[in-house]
């Protein structure tokens, strides 16, 4: 029998089709338009389907299956929805364990798919076969292996609930190659509901209360917003409930662009590299809201002096995270956008005019000693915090930033400046070097229509640099920022402060970028001095496909503030003398 | 301080399970004591008993955890006098040793243990007890030289008058219910 396309997935009727058949009807009927993925022996049957269906189900060949995790990493940040992998058996699947960990621990929602051995042949140590379930196991949400093709459209429904919904995170189906070639009568129906997983939970109204009898009693309350706001789609709930209590905020490296940084009751960012006045208002202030947020030591310092003298009011949809770091007083168990909605109406109007006095001399002094340093910096070499705001002025803050890990995505999280909701992309719990360059494609065809500008180091760059050919075919119009020190800089400014300047292994050779970019018949530009900075910048902005800006920066640069490791957030330092 | 703790988890009767499990056990370096699992009192549904000896933060932090596996209904965690809770344990020793005194009949009879086999090489015996118990019919029989010993993990009820399962899956459908009614907030 030949395999029927129907453009209508969803028809009711059962028709019999091969497994992997199965599986792209059950993608399409998720809703999923763009999937990111490497072909190999075992999801061949998946590609073949594949090829009958690219008018309506987009398939990004990346250059490694670490670009194609990434990627679908990068997508799902900036769209909101699940992003979709595919890789085959053994290697391909082990190349996507890395993208996988990342989204676990930053609450990415994720499907993906890898072909497996046939079915007799597993445990068999057969080609290519390597035991994906068992290596992902701590690093999913849920996995599962697929032996008959019967169960692909209830496995893919249930994947996709579980991966986007509660706190969302990566989910991994294996599928054996013999449930791909084999036929089912296939139908398709949304899972809605695991009797033995409950995403969320109704709001407990005593301990509503409770928030908010605290709140209202405050003399310096503080709210430190995460990602969660995004997740549950609550900025408008979190702007509303600020601008009614009057209550500073301060986001955390994940929660970025959950509120305009220009909004008046925004101070800034939370963490070890975070501003100076969030941190050490965290151990003053009398009540702590924290909100979809996980007290991730980076953001903590030393949890043993951590906001001992507040009272912790902690909104997570997941109950694991409860006093798992921090210990609260009121946990509000729910997402943050109905937790947040519920707790406005019991809230009073308010005003803290002195308590927010205290963190503008907070910030006065970290403009003084830090900020006016990095973006009008005296010296002849550039910053990367001058090349990062110059971006936010030239998009009019209305850019999506995707970043790799180091001082590079620092720098662009302590001056890129956000308008709009879901326009930071980077690698927080994990701190994934080689992240930014996938998944900055996956976030440009995530949102197409909006700008999206990487920063990158010259390290991070070049872990996952293959992706530039994935660019250039699909001509992916992202924007290449490689800040490029000549270091590995975070390490290297760790061995300055904390190794006697012992620099073991940070300096790194690269090659010619925009030769490189090149190569590949990407545009590129080499900017060396403060005053080619700007209309470099504004050519690549203008440029209507992919560009490569490489930046000269400052070799021995650092970045501060910076609370060090095993210290508390009010022992944050300003400067290096500080550690004298 | 640490203490011993039994955690009981109740979960979908599904392959790997296990090992989503114990991995939670293995990434925070905490040994596992003593470790059963098998079918509850509902079909379908397998219940994992769990020993450890832990702090309890460390215990609350894990049962969360485990709480937090999609496939797993519901787990609790309890200190030994919350539950009762036995184990049981198998002892070969030679039949010679049983005939040549009347010392093992004693102390089958003083441990309230019992004959399982006997043939003309060995005598097999069970013994069902806490560890403390179990171990003391070894040091006794290990006199007479034990030829092979085995204990089980360990089980556990809880001492309220109701199975916590059955409570729970009641409570799940009415939040499920609740939560259907889309009357949350």
């Amino acid at each position: 029998m030949t395999s029927v396309i129907n453009d209508n997935i969803l028809d009711q009727e059962p028709v019999e089709i091969t497994g992997s058949e199965a599986v792209i009807r059950s993608l399409i009927a998720e809703g999923v338009d763009t999937i990111f993925g490497y072909p190999g022996g075992a999801i061949m049957p998946v590609y073949d389907a594949l090829h009958d269906h690219h008018h309506n189900l987009k398939h990004v060949l990346t250059r490694h299956e670490q670009g194609a995790v990434h990627a679908a990493q990068g997508y799902a940040r900036v769209s909101g929805k699940v992003g979709v992998c595919i890789a085959t058996s053994g290697p391909g699947a082990t190349n996507l364990i890395t993208g996988i960990a990342d989204a676990l621990i930053d609450s990415t929602p994720l499907v993906c798919i890898t072909g497996q051995v046939i079915s007799s042949l597993l445990g068999t140590d057969a080609f290519q076969e390597s035991d994906v379930i068992g290596i992902t196991m701590p690093i999913t949400k849920w996995n599962y292996q697929i032996t008959c093709a019967e169960e692909i459209p209830e496995a893919i429904a249930k994947a996709f609930y579980i991966a986007s919904t509660g706190r969302p995170g990566p989910v991994l189906l294996d599928i054996t190659k013999d449930a791909q070639f084999a036929k089912v009568l296939y139908s398709y129906s949304k899972c809605t509901k695991i009797r033995s997983y409950v995403p969320e939970y109704p709001a407990d109204k005593l301990l509503l209360q409770k928030a908010a009898d605290l709140i209202n009693n405050s003399k310096k309350p503080y709210l430190l917003y995460g990602q969660g706001v995004m997740l549950s789609g609550g900025e408008e709930e979190l702007i509303s409930f600020l601008n009614k209590t009057g209550i500073p905020a301060a986001g955390t490296l994940l929660g970025l662009s959950a509120i305009p940084t220009d909004h008046p009751l925004n101070m800034g960012m939370l963490g070890m590299h975070g501003n100076y006045g969030p941190n050490i208002k965290t151990n003053q202030c009398d009540v702590l809201i924290a909100v979809g947020m996980r007290f991730d030591d980076r953001v903590t310092g030393t949890v043993g002096t951590y906001a001992k003298q507040a009272k912790v009011i902690h909104i997570e949809i997941d109950p694991a995270e409860i006093d798992k770091n921090v210990k609260s007083h009121v946990a509000l168990i729910g997402d943050a956008k109905h937790t947040l909605k519920s707790l406005f109406a019991l809230v009073n109007e308010n005003n803290h005019p002195e308590w927010l006095a205290e963190f503008e001399e907070a910030r006065v002094i970290e403009e003084e000693k830090v900020i006016k340093n990095d973006l009008a910096p005296l010296k002849a070499g550039l910053t990367m915090g001058e090349v990062v705001r110059m971006t936010s002025i030239l998009t009019d803050n209305r850019a999506i930033v995707v970043t790799d890990v180091g001082q590079n995505q620092m720098a662009a999280a302590r001056y890129t400046k956000f308008e709009d909701s879901r326009s930071w992309v980077t690698s927080g719990g994990l701190g994934t070097m080689g992240f930014g360059l996938p998944a900055a494609m996956g976030a440009k065809l995530g949102a197409p229509d909006r700008e999206v500008v990487i920063f990158t180091g010259d390290g991070g760059m070049q872990m996952t640099l293959q992706e530039l050919g994935t660019i250039a075919q699909e001509n992916l119009a992202v924007k290449i920022v490689i800040l490029n020190n000549h270091f590995l800089g975070m390490v290297r400014q760790w061995q300055e402060l904390f190794f006697e300047k012992r620099y073991s292994y940070t300096e790194i050779l690269s090659p010619d970028f925009v030769k490189l970019a090149d190569a590949y018949g990407i545009p590129g530009c080499l900017v060396e001095n403060r005053e080619d900075l700007e209309g470099e910048m504004k050519k690549m902005l203008d440029h209507k496909g992919p560009y490569l800006l490489e930046v000269h920066i400052e070799k021995e640069d650092n970045c501060f503030p910076m609370v060090p490791q095993g210290k508390s957030v009010a022992e944050i330092i300003l400067s290096a003398d500080e550690l004298k | 301080m640490k203490q011993e703790y039994i955690i009981t988890a109740y979960s979908e009767n599904h392959i790997g399970l296990l090992n989503r499990i114990t991995i939670i056990f293995t990434r925070r370096k905490v040994n596992i004591e003593s470790l059963t699992v098998s079918q509850s009192a509902l079909k379908g549904i397998s219940k994992f008993t769990i020993v450890v000896n832990e702090t309890t933060d460390k215990v609350v932090n894990i049962v969360k955890q485990i709480d937090k596996q999609i496939e797993v209904l519901k787990a609790f965690y309890n200190t030994n006098d919350e539950m009762i809770f036995q184990e049981v344990a198998l002892y070969k020793v030679p039949t010679k040793a049983l005939m040549d005194s009347d010392q093992i009949e004693k102390m089958i009879r003083s441990h309230n243990a019992r004959i399982l086999e006997i043939t003309s090489e060995y005598t097999v015996i069970e013994k069902t007890g806490h560890e403390e118990e179990t171990q003391a019919l070894f040091e006794g029989l290990n006199t007479f030289g034990v030829l092979q010993f085995i204990r089980s993990g360990r089980i556990a009820i809880t001492r309220s008058p109701v199975e916590r399962l059955s409570e729970f899956l009641k409570q799940r459908d009415s939040l499920f219910e609740k939560l259907e009614e889309g009357s949350k907030i």
